[in-house]
């Protein structure tokens, strides 16, 4: 047996080479210091865009995206198909945890400068990477059809109407009309499990090679600090992937309990449940939000008056969405910004923005 | 050793007409795309008017007031004058659907917190930046005595 398989490795071998893809993953290690562990969030947002795949992939075998289907096909996978209430509860949750992974990946790339020269790159795709998380969790939010993500939905399309000159028509490309209907749902539904994903596959692609390419990044303060010395490292393989599988498998176990405990969410911040169908001409419900990840940009809007100031032409709306949108340039453009000695400037803005995404978070959330 | 200048501009030449090819074959590529994506209008009259019994709750929602108006919510209050007043249920802000508040006998909208008073006029301080569309309100009595109102889209919308 054990000749057989040696055999059939040389036969591959000869063929692909697979010394070359040995050495690949040999030649990589990984520095130890006090900030290992931050290495281990992009592993764990990688397992969990699988854990995404794989459910999302599922559910497309009962999901049917019409109006007048959608709402009943949700409530068949998680009434009558057998575990289909696991697979939905895994699928949201992990919606959720795959955004709070992420964006402490983010974080803390931002805090130990680790988008430094040669890595922009890296940064660049991993925050359009967030940004198309945000907009599977804005467009899965509506596939289930109830009435909190219509309503979502139509306050969120609403907003890029906010933009001078084609705010109209971006609002019209994504609603696929004047009003959210069955042409919006089929338009998030494409969006959501065809095209959202090639772009992803194509910006991780990228990401890991470049991860690959330039190895993992020591903080400038350890640099320092083992100046001359030479640094204390461990392989990728094993030793490394090793670690990161426990912590895949912890995150599994974590998700596997929470689809168990509350397949609904925790009924605060992460709202899973079906509720009611979606009413084209009913009342908006008293106490709509959208999902935590977006709470903080909807708080700010409820707080901006229509006119700033009473000024006719200040509207309020408007001046909330271009803050959001310089922000978030900001952030993307960081490793162009941030050159020579301006990392005290990255430090403080980053821990402001970072701080109003903790505090408006939770104010959107518990204010009335 | 390309050391005759007609060789040269005959590439450059070549290279220009090579890339002007391509980007046209882009252009005719990615146009019908993006007039794809942008969707077709639906051509036909839209609503004009309804005609509605106010207290019928099959027609007015008793507590939000609102009511069916074509494709979109329009909502029913009385004025401060106890006249039929009737708006546009879209909210200037961003789109939700508004109602009708009787403890503080106001139109509120429930997203962010928008509120107009019983003339549709959006109150300052609160996100909306417009008042909400106006309808007209014409009462009318059919045959049997019974009230209705015939709403309708003003002539300026």
């Amino acid at each position: 047996m054990a000749q057989r398989l040696k055999g059939l490795i040389q036969w591959l071998d000869e063929r692909v080479g697979l010394g070359d893809i040995r050495a690949l993953g040999t030649h990589k290690q990984v520095p130890i210091h006090r900030h290992s562990i931050w290495y281990y969030f992009g592993g764990t947002t990688l397992f969990l865009f699988g854990v995404q795949a794989i459910t999302g992939i599922l559910l497309t075998l009962y999901y049917r995206p019409s109006p007048e289907e959608a709402y009943e096909s949700v409530r068949f996978i998680t009434g009558e198909v057998e575990f289909g209430w696991l697979i939905r509860a895994i699928h949201g949750w992990t919606a959720n945890l795959i955004i709070l992974v992420a964006m402490i990946h983010l974080f803390s790339v931002l805090f130990l400068r680790a988008y430094r020269k040669p890595r922009e790159g890296t940064w660049f795709t991993g925050f359009a990477m967030l940004l198309l998380f945000l907009g599977f969790g804005f467009s899965g939010y509506l596939l289930p059809w109830n009435e909190l993500s219509y309503f979502a939905t139509r306050v969120g399309t609403e907003i890029p109407g906010a933009v001078p000159f084609i705010g109209d028509t971006i609002v019209q490309v994504m609603r696929g009309g004047e009003e959210v209907t069955g042409a919006t749902l089929s338009r998030f539904y494409g969006l959501h499990i065809a095209i959202l994903p090639a772009m992803f596959t194509l910006l991780l692609g990228v990401h890991l090679f470049l991860v690959q390419r330039h190895g993992m990044s020591v903080p400038e303060s350890v640099e320092k600090a083992s100046a001359g010395k030479p640094a204390r490292t461990m392989p990728f393989l094993p030793n490394f992937m090793l670690r990161d599988m426990v912590g895949w498998l912890g995150v599994l176990g974590l998700l596997a309990g929470l689809a168990a405990l509350a397949p609904e969410g925790d009924g605060f911040f992460v709202k899973l449940e079906l509720g009611e169908k979606a009413d084209l001409f009913g009342a908006t419900p008293a106490g709509l939000r959208p999902e935590w990840y977006f709470l903080a940009m909807f708080y700010s809007l409820k707080l901006l008056p229509g006119h700033i100031f009473g000024i006719d032409w200040l509207v309020g709306e408007q001046v909330g969405v271009l803050c959001f949108t310089l922000v978030g340039a900001a952030f993307f453009f960081l490793p162009l910004i941030d050159r020579g000695k301006r990392f005290l400037l990255v430090r403080v803005a980053g821990s402001l923005v970072l701080v109003w995404l903790i505090v408006f978070t939770i104010l959107g959330r518990v204010m009335k | 050793m390309d050391r005759d200048p007609t060789l040269r501009s005959r590439r450059s030449f070549l290279d220009m007409v090579i890339g002007l090819g391509f980007t046209g074959l882009a252009a005719a590529v990615l146009y019908p795309v993006a007039r794809y994506l942008i969707p077709p209008v639906r051509s036909g009259p839209g609503t004009r008017s309804v005609v509605l019994d106010p207290d019928d709750p099959a027609q007015v929602d008793p507590e939000t007031r609102i009511f069916v108006f074509g494709s979109r919510p329009g909502i029913l209050v009385k004025g401060p004058g106890g006249q039929w007043k009737a708006f546009s249920a879209v909210c200037t802000h961003l789109s939700c659907t508004v109602r009708f508040q009787a403890e503080s006998n106001q139109i509120w909208c429930p997203c962010h917190n928008g509120l107009f008073d019983l003339n549709g006029r959006n109150i300052p301080g609160t996100p909306p930046p417009r008042p909400l569309e106006e309808f007209e309100v014409h009462e009318r009595e059919d045959e049997s005595g019974k009230k209705t109102l015939l709403v309708s889209k003003g002539r300026s919308a």
